[in-house]
């Protein structure tokens, strides 16, 4: 199934199995959303616990605490990452603090759902890669699927939880199908912690979101020439699996981090660091990264210059490979 | 002062003498209190402290027509008043002041007040929240717990407020929204914070009923409050009460008043203290005597005594509650931080 269909399963079997689950959002109702995701939920749950608010992110936000407060786990839908801004105050200040704030008394089961990422030439703000704002913000969670198994996994995973979670779907890989375990054997499954979905012993490539299947593909390349590249799927961008991490670069002995959002404070140096921390003495050059630049996503046109193409994580590679202590 | 929009639903009536004395201990002891407060940040007892001064019967009046049994209060940082009316334990809503934890360290959940927020406009988008979920719990109209959401002039000018108000307009959310219009925001003056004058008035343009009310009359406060409950708490969903009041002191104990207003501004506009206004009339109605008026000094005195006490005897919470409280689940990196935490700072 695509990972649209099963972000959509998940999201059923999440409000049939918690009757204090909510879904609420712009055009999330009737429309089922701008991407479908929520597509039939409110026909089959009712128009009280699947409902649209009107047009402001704070507001969904905000309201979302408030229902958190009754005992509810809200699940908001913001149509578009760059939509996600007008509501950071709600996010940071509220959505993030009020467990901290009511010592444990208010917890905030918030699953907030951001199409995200580029890679749909899409108009301004309709593609952002907010991971390190929001992995920045003590109290929140942030996770990101990769395909479509990922998603139905981690979403069932996150909209149980009693902490708020950012879950950012790679909106360009929504339509992308894939084998789904939905079976009797993936109940009690916990999708914590990163994955490794490409084996190989002389590189490590630490991706998220789109971008795994796009170093499948380098991996694919490279495998030609002879280099066995393994990826890893991070999946959790808060909390980072240090321990996966550290386990699959002590393997490997190096290390690129790919990601969309911009270079600088960018997630890919916390992934760095932490790979420095952990496997400095075995390490046989710099942990590379391979980013977005540090301007605002451009516009369609220059998308394909701008989010890391396999050219230029191939060079990240050989960047590596070649390295030598001076 | 007039309606804006009538309101449909059934006011309270007439209050009986007890619950009018009970007004003016409220009162009274929100007065001691606050003023107590001032003297404390100045000894060096607590750091800052945000005065009420002036606003004791927009407060008590408002706070004592709620029904803590299924009602929910979303306060600012200066409703103390409040606070003391619903039954809060004082020592830990002061805690705040003493810098002890964000938000107090009472029960947000027990006590039905939600943490102490330092957001200006933040929290009126939770009452929303938490109103809606009333509605979707099935609670017959009628018997809906409302939310009430305190804000000033000030926040009334921050978008989430507007936001607040068009979701629980369209949602019929059973929504209180109690504006406490003080005259100033630290030191903008209510005219060049609120266009066209009133809070209240743009309650028409999301097709709510509202009130303004003299906010230093406790009773007029009383009624208007438990008329916009009573609208809201019977499903037809929120209302505006806007209390026109003054605030005598101080925005904070960090403020000085006299870079914005001179001392015979706040006379004038300050109109007539409101503890004074109550007295006044519980003497001339013959519902309180002299020896009342001494009895509840005294009670108002002891209370501050025991809660002055309290706070004396508040020492910091243990540094582990740092870490503690982020999230429901600790992550591993947050609990090796803890950890480090106690092996570097010798707290093993």
């Amino acid at each position: 199934m695509s990972m649209q269909q099963a972000l959509n399963r998940a999201l059923a079997e999440v409000m049939t199995e918690n009757p204090r689950a909510l879904i609420l959002g712009e055009d999330v109702g009737q429309l089922g959303g701008v991407f479908r995701i929520t597509d039939g939920l409110q026909k089959k749950f009712g128009e009280a616990r699947v409902f649209d608010t009107p047009l402001a992110e704070s507001g969904i936000l905000g309201m979302s605490v408030g229902l958190a407060m009754a005992g509810y786990h809200p699940i908001p839908e913001v149509q578009f990452d760059g939509f996600a801004y007008p509501a950071v105050n709600q996010i940071i200040c509220q959505v993030g603090r009020m467990n901290y704030r009511s010592r444990g008394k208010l917890p905030m089961p918030i699953t907030l759902r951001v199409p995200s990422f580029g890679g749909i030439r899409a108009p301004e703000h309709h593609g952002e890669s907010l991971e390190a704002m929001f992995a920045h913000v003590p109290g929140l969670k942030v996770v990101s699927p990769s395909g479509p198994n990922e998603a139905y996994h981690l979403l069932k995973y996150a909209a149980t939880r009693q902490d708020p979670v950012i879950f950012m779907e790679p909106k360009s890989r929504y339509w992308q199908k894939g084998p789904v375990n939905t079976g009797a054997d993936a109940a009690g499954y916990r999708p914590t912690g990163s994955r490794v979905v490409r084996e190989g012993k002389h590189l490590t490539l630490v991706a998220w979101g789109a971008m795994v299947a796009r170093c499948l593909q380098v991996a694919e390349l490279a495998a030609e020439d002879g280099i066995e590249i393994e990826v890893l799927d991070l999946r959790w961008l808060k909390p980072i699996d240090a321990e996966g991490l550290a386990a699959s670069v002590a393997k490997t002995r190096r290390a690129v981090v790919v990601h969309e959002a911009p270079r600088t404070s960018g997630l890919g140096a916390e992934v760095a660091s932490i790979i420095s921390e952990r496997c400095f003495g075995t390490l046989k050059a710099p942990v590379e990264r391979v980013t977005g630049f540090d301007v605002p996503y451009p516009s369609g046109d220059l998308e394909d210059e701008y989010i890391p193409n396999i050219d230029r994580i191939l060079y990240g590679i050989q960047r590596v490979l070649e390295y030598r202590r001076g | 002062m007039a309606d804006v929009l009538a309101l449909d639903g059934t006011g309270r009536a007439e209050l009986a003498d007890e619950e009018l004395r009970e007004l003016y201990r409220l009162m009274l002891a929100v007065r001691h209190l606050d003023e107590s407060a001032i003297r404390w940040q100045r000894q060096g007892l607590i750091p800052g402290y945000a005065p009420q001064l002036g606003q004791e019967a927009a407060q008590v009046g408002s706070g004592y027509a709620l029904d803590m049994s299924r009602d929910f209060v979303f306060p600012t940082y200066r409703e103390m008043g409040v606070a003391r009316t619903v039954g809060v334990d004082m020592v830990e809503y002061m805690s705040t002041h003493k810098a002890t934890w964000h938000g107090g360290l009472y029960d947000p959940k027990a006590s039905r007040f939600a943490p102490i927020q330092a957001v200006v406009g933040g929290s009126v988008l939770h009452a929303v929240g938490w109103a809606h979920g009333q509605t979707l719990d099935g609670t017959p109209a009628g018997e809906l717990g409302v939310a009430i959401t305190y804000f000033g002039d000030g926040a009334s000018s921050q978008g989430d407020v507007h936001e607040a108000m068009n979701f629980a307009a369209v949602m019929k959310a059973p929504v209180v929204f109690f504006i406490q219009n003080n005259g100033w925001a630290i030191s903008v003056p209510t005219e060049r914070q609120v266009a066209g004058g009133s809070v209240a008035g743009r309650a028409a343009g999301y097709g709510m009923p509202s009130i303004q009310v003299d906010g230093n009359d406790v009773v007029a406060v009383t009624q208007a409050t438990a008329t916009a409950l009573a609208h809201a708490r019977a499903g037809n969903g929120p209302a505006v009460v806007e209390a026109m009041t003054y605030r005598r002191g101080p925005h904070s104990t960090s403020d000085d008043p006299g870079r914005y207003r001179t001392l015979e501004e706040e006379r004038t506009d300050g109109g007539e203290d409101p503890l004074a206004r109550m007295r006044t009339r519980l003497l001339a109605d013959g519902i309180a005597d002299e020896a009342f008026f001494e009895e509840a000094l005294a009670a108002a005195r002891a209370e501050e005594e025991q809660i002055r006490a309290g706070i004396n005897a508040l020492g910091p919470r243990p540094g582990t509650e740092m870490f503690d409280f982020v999230y429901q689940e600790p992550t591993q990196a947050l609990k090796a931080q803890a950890s480090a935490w106690r092996e570097e700072s010798e707290h093993v």
